[in-house]
């Protein structure tokens, strides 16, 4: 081989704020690529993928919209990623929030207490928690493979939601579809704006964004989370507790999790359907590892997600391309972005064999002369 | 001793030599410009401190690593050693430091896989070979074992038998005797003499100056990757073989007072715990103390029980069912966990400092607080970052930790360095016990004495001390008692000036076990 | 239940079981050399359309089952690229693997919904298939199940008496030590990749083209995922991952069960009977973590850079 990947000396800063645009970009390329091999104008096709959508102010309120739960998924996984615990399962902790926050929203179709909406909200967040201390229990206490439980509990979630609304939750005067009823006013987010759907959920997100920063950045806990994640050794050596630390991040994902879900039937939505989620709980995995684990880039990175996904709907309807182009994406994005990080710790050199020696004196030497980098003396 | 410039041509007199060796990793110059010549039958020393590029050069020789300029001449000719498997094909073993075993295979299925397939269809007559090869050379091997139920000496004799196997001419051995007993290394020199009796020549790495003169015919000392020099081993001194390793303004030698100490400050009675790792080992009913203002050493060949007694004592395995196992002074902490014990003032030094001592990705600053989390760091839950950097940088300046600042990463510190400020950040907590692993392994020698200088003023202000290490040179110079651990067992424990290293070696090979004497009972304090 | 009932539910435990062999076959010899490759789900859904495009526009099935073991070779290599080429962490590549399969086999085969297509059929084979009880059950099915039972016979033979399988083995438990020894680690662990992308490639192809012959988005239901587990079941042997899929094929077939025993169950809660089981095994086995570390690989999931 002529080019060679040669460790850097430390990880470089600049490349893992470069290495998203670079794969965000490389995306595009693709796309670009992908739709003239459609027979589509590239420009014109990622035009209305990217910038038709937020033309308008209705569009950033759409925008909003899709934004708020996958930013909610995409900062409890931060949270939990940070610690390396693997938690895949947002998507099912999403659907149960939705599941048992609508079956309690559903109690109170003769109701309009103002107590209505936060205890449905509060239910939400908290079936999502539960359906996450389900893997936390079974990691904590029986050294089960918590990607493996919270995978599986997604499509169990899926389906009890699906036995649900084909079943005791189906609306009595519903023509058999398997839906519930609507909720009523008392159960459903206020608007922030009037004439769009965007409701409070994204106040919601935004502050959870606050409080995922002032965790993961000024707090002890925060600090041991990230130890965990970067090596339990030391975590266990410093005696920090691991099982508490899963526990609290896996909790926390849960519950916002679980809050995104409970937004998305009492605020867009406004019963519970099939189809809760478009798999936002997957696309917050990608949204999370794009932001770098980072409440700021997780903002930015679920603005972008949720562009993908109405840019997706977008080109189905005015260019009749396939829906499923939303999913590619989502998955190139993250390609792109998984080998676009290795520049962070490796640079791209010319093999040795082609560039001239280097001088003994061109030896970057970090702390004198007994610079040895110990993962490389043995 | 000579510093010659002039190198003998290529020539058929030698087997293997080499010429202007250069390999550079990033920020490291590992050789820069190193030659080497052997002669057939030779045993040649490679000499160096840590860092000082002994094992990149032999990896260089055994194809496992490139090297990025120079000249490998086998017998007279210019030779590319692609990987290990044309090195061996050129009659070229190696025997690693860390063996370069499966240990969930057998020992006949390891040496299978570095043979070439025709030598191995026949397994029958594989295990025949290896039981033959090992009679010859006095190094009994059973080829059904699995690997990992075998002592380390035997895993050693395992990767000699493999290279034997095949038609040698040079065997290269890394630092063969750090994890033997004085009696097993008396064992592996009688069989190096043998090869090289019998025409094979042999590269002998080490820092251990006294094995060296006492085995080897000639040396190559490296230093910070060039070669520093050439001598005949017997003819020189431990002293002037040192100079040539670490310059001439390092000091290599310092003596350090012993002392009887104080009151019993960590007391162990009757610890036993059963490891959850399938290859580890148990310890069965350990009794011993620490007083306050010693240090204790304990010897041993790695993989004896001392992870396992390590991880207990600073409470990574906490023993629930016997909490009085370990007491710091009357209060029992065996079943609390390493967070419970360092706010009583324990302080703890790993094994493996990058990866559990301290967090590669992290900076010093975070490393600090990693431990430090008692000392005023935190308030309410929030990191005070102020406090945080000032606990690092006051390490960094008092234990003179070479690194620009307090936000380089841990990974980018040299072992010695990152070790300095490991052991820093303990000391500088005031622990009353310190508990420290292998301390000074793969640190230079520079670091290593700033290390043991540390320790003794700590013991001097009362802290008691216990130092686990497989180097008895270090043990001997800085402990005040010292014993050693044999399969999870203890061996009797003496002052360090009334015993001898051939007897502390004698309990690293578990001779207290066949004496009837009950040693634990004899250990535990009034 | 009656003779045929039983009979039935045995043959189907057999068709349910067929893939997850297929898959975790595959993901064993992969696990085996080190690797983690949680991609499966995707590699199959890969495997699954373009098999059944395939075979739909050749009219040829046999090389819809070939295009299926391509596609997933395909997406393995790309595994392979990132994963060990540029060392990056498994498990994210692997994810990824997933989410982009679902996204790329939806878009491929968005035009192929619900097409209709003639399977594979059922091979009686000749004299065994008549043998009373076992016939109907082992000897009355597809080719594709026939070619698990061969390719089973094959891993276990590779594992556990060839030369290769030790250094796949070797490899596995640590890279290091292989590259000391000089086996070729990059080697071994591509070409255990790229075994484990044409298992999963096999196994799409057996859902779309044999076990239910069309198309649908996300058709594998996640047995990519209840494969991963089932190689930990099997404590990565794999006598035990042929034991493991059969019961777990008996999980999905609940269906049936609880029809011949008379009860009426909602199909969604029936549904949920093959995860449940998968993390109840999960967690039985996973508990004495002793076992996990005495069987599991030991350098699983670690990237090894080959100039390290």
């Amino acid at each position: 081989m002529i080019f060679k990947l040669e460790r850097r000396v430390d990880d470089s800063r600049w490349m893992a704020y470069l290495s998203p645009i670079l794969a965000g970009t490389l995306t595009l390329i693709t796309g670009s690529i992908l739709f003239w091999a459609l027979g589509k104008d590239p420009l014109q096709t990622l035009y209305t993928f990217f910038i038709a959508p937020v033309s308008d102010l209705y569009g950033w309120t759409e925008l909003g919209v899709k934004a708020a739960p996958i930013m909610l998924c995409a900062l409890g996984l931060a949270v939990c990623y940070r610690g390396k615990v693997w938690n895949i399962g947002a998507e099912g902790q999403l659907l149960f929030g939705a599941l048992v926050g609508g079956g309690v929203a559903l109690q109170f179709l003769e109701s309009d207490s103002a107590f209505a909406l936060p205890l449905v909200l509060v239910a939400g967040a908290l079936a999502g928690m539960a359906w996450a201390a389900i893997p936390a229990l079974l990691k904590t206490h029986f050294n089960t493979n918590e990607i493996l439980t919270t995978i599986m509990l997604n499509y169990i979630a899926l389906n009890l939601l699906l036995f649900s609304v084909h079943g005791p939750l189906k609306d009595p005067g519903g023509f058999n579809f398997p839906e519930s009823a609507l909720f009523t006013e008392a159960v459903t987010l206020p608007l922030l704006l009037e004439d769009s759907r965007m409701h409070i959920g994204i106040l919601f997100a935004l502050f959870a964004l606050v409080a995922v920063w002032v965790l993961l950045s000024k707090t002890f806990v925060g600090f041991q989370i990230k130890v965990l994640g970067l090596d339990t050794r030391a975590a266990h050596f410093a005696g920090f507790k691991e099982r508490r630390l899963v526990w609290l991040a896996l909790l926390l994902s849960g519950a916002l999790a679980g809050l995104a879900g409970v937004c998305e039937v009492t605020g867009p939505i406004g019963q519970l359907v099939p189809q809760v989620s478009p798999g936002y709980g997957y696309a917050a995995i990608i949204v999370a590892f794009l932001g770098r684990l980072h409440p700021v880039g997780i903002l930015l990175s679920s603005m972008l997600m949720a562009l993908i996904y109405i840019g997706g709907e977008l080109v189905q309807i005015e260019l009749n391309l396939p829906l499923a182009l939303t999913g590619l994406f989502q998955g190139m994005l993250l390609f792109f972005l998984l080998a676009c990080d290795v520049l962070i710790a490796y640079r791209i050199r010319l093999s040795p064999r082609f560039s001239a020696l280097r001088k003994p004196s061109s030896a970057a030497l970090v702390n004198g002369a007994d610079a040895n980098l110990s993962t490389h003396s043995q | 001793m000579t510093i010659d410039i002039d190198l003998p041509p290529p020539s058929k007199d030698y087997r293997l030599q080499l010429q202007g060796i250069t390999k550079q990793y990033p920020g490291c110059l590992a050789n820069d410009r190193a030659h080497l010549n052997i002669r057939p039958g030779e045993v040649h020393a490679l000499l160096g401190e840590n860092g000082a590029g002994k094992s990149t050069l032999m990896k260089i020789i055994y194809g496992v690593t490139r090297p990025d300029a120079g000249v490998i001449y086998w017998e007279g000719e210019p030779v590319e050693i692609a990987d290990p498997a044309a090195a061996r094909r050129l009659g070229i073993g190696m025997v690693f430091q860390h063996f370069s075993l499966f240990e969930t295979l057998t020992v006949a299925e390891n040496i299978s896989l570095s043979l070439p397939k025709e030598q191995v269809r026949d397994r029958a007559a594989l295990s025949r070979r290896i039981s033959e090869v090992s009679d010859k050379y006095g190094m009994a091997l059973n080829p059904d074992r699995l690997v990992h139920t075998l002592s380390i000496g035997e895993r050693q004799r395992v990767e000699i038998v493999r290279c034997l196997l095949q038609d040698i001419k040079l065997l290269i051995l890394d630092e063969p005797t750090s994890v033997l007993t004085p009696q097993e290394v008396d064992q592996l020199f009688a069989t190096l003499r043998q090869l090289s009796q019998e025409g094979c020549s042999i590269l002998f790495i080490s820092h251990k100056l006294n094995e060296v003169r006492a085995l080897c015919d000639s040396a190559t000392i490296l230093r910070a990757g060039r070669v520093s020099g050439h001598c005949v081993p017997a003819e020189e001194t431990n002293h002037s073989i040192a100079r040539l390793m670490v310059g001439d303004d390092t000091p290599v030698h310092a003596e350090h007072e012993k002392t009887t100490g104080g009151e019993d400050y960590l007391i162990v009675e009757n610890l036993s715990v059963k490891t959850d790792d399938p290859f580890g080992v148990n310890l069965e009913s350990l009794s011993f103390t620490v007083k306050a203002g010693e240090i204790l050493g304990v010897a041993g060949v790695a993989g004896n029980g001392q992870e396992e007694l390590l991880a207990a004592l600073s409470g990574e395995t906490v023993v629930l069912d016997s909490p009085a196992a370990i007491r710091l002074l009357a209060q029992p902490v065996a079943a609390m966990t390493s967070g419970q014990r360092r706010k009583l003032g324990v302080g703890f030094v790993p094994e493996e400092r990058l990866g559990r001592g301290a967090v590669p990705d992290m900076s010093l600053k975070e490393n600090g607080l990693l431990t430090g989390y008692f000392q005023g760091l935190t308030k309410a839950g929030l990191i005070s970052m102020p406090a945080v950097r000032k606990f690092a940088e006051t390490v960094r300046t008092r234990f003179n930790v070479k690194a620009p600042n307090t936000e380089t990463h841990a990974k980018c510190l040299s072992g010695g360095n990152l070790q300095k400020f490991i052991i820093g950040r303990e000391i500088l907590q005031n622990p009353k016990l310190l508990i420290a692993a292998h301390p000074t392994w793969g640190v230079d020698v520079g670091a290593a004495l700033a290390i043991h200088k540390a320790l003794i003023e700590l013991r001097d202000r009362g802290a008691a001390i216990l130092v686990v290490s497989e180097d008895l040179d270090e043990l001997f110079a800085i402990s005040d008692r010292i014993c050693a651990l044999y399969v999870g067992k203890i061996s009797p424990i003496k002052e360090t000036r009334e015993t001898t290293i051939a007897e502390v070696g004698g309990w690293m090979g578990g001779d207290f076990l066949e004496s009837s004497q009950p040693a634990p009972q004899q250990a535990v304090g009034a | 239940m009656d003779y045929d009932l039983i009979v039935n539910i045995l043959y189907a435990t057999v068709r349910t079981g067929t893939p997850l062999i297929l898959v975790a076959l595959g993901e064993l010899v992969c696990e085996k050399s080190g690797v983690l490759n949680l991609g499966q789900e995707g590699m199959m859904l890969m495997g699954a359309v373009i098999g059944f495009i395939a075979a739909l526009e050749t009219g040829n099935l046999w090389l819809g089952v070939t295009f299926a073991m391509a596609a997933g070779l395909m997406m393995s290599l790309l595994f392979g690229f990132i994963a060990l080429n540029l060392s990056a962490n498994q498990v994210a590549t692997g994810l990824a693997l997933t989410i982009f399969g679902t996204g790329l086999s939806a878009f491929v085969g968005s035009d192929y919904v619900g097409t209709p297509l003639v399977g594979i059929e059922p091979w009686h084979i000749p004299l065994l298939s008549d043998i009373p009880f076992v016939g109907r059950i082992l000897f009355s099915h597809d080719p594709l199940v026939y070619l698990s039972f061969g390719l089973f016979v094959g891993v276990y033979l590779f594992l556990n008496r060839s030369h290769a399988g030790l250094a796949l083995k070797a490899v596995g438990e640590s890279p290091q030590s292989a590259k000391a020894t000089g086996l070729p680690v990059f080697k071994i662990r591509y070409l255990a990749v790229m075994f484990g992308g044409a298992m999963a490639g096999l196994a799409g192809a057996y859902l779309s083209l044999a076990y239910t012959p069309l198309w649908a988005e996300n058709m594998t239901a996640g047995r990519g995922w209840i494969a991963l587990a089932l190689v930990v079941f099997a404590s990565w042997k794999a006598e035990r991952v042929l034991l493991g899929a059969y019961l777990f094929g008996a999980f999905s077939i609940m269906h049936l069960v609880a029809q011949g025993l008379g009860f009426s169950v909602s199909p969604n809660l029936l549904a949920i009977m093959p995860y449940l089981a998968t993390i109840v095994v999960l967690v039985m086995l996973s508990s004495d973590k002793a076992r996990v570390k005495l069987y599991a690989p030991v350098s699983l999931g670690k990237p090894f850079h080959p100039a390290d």
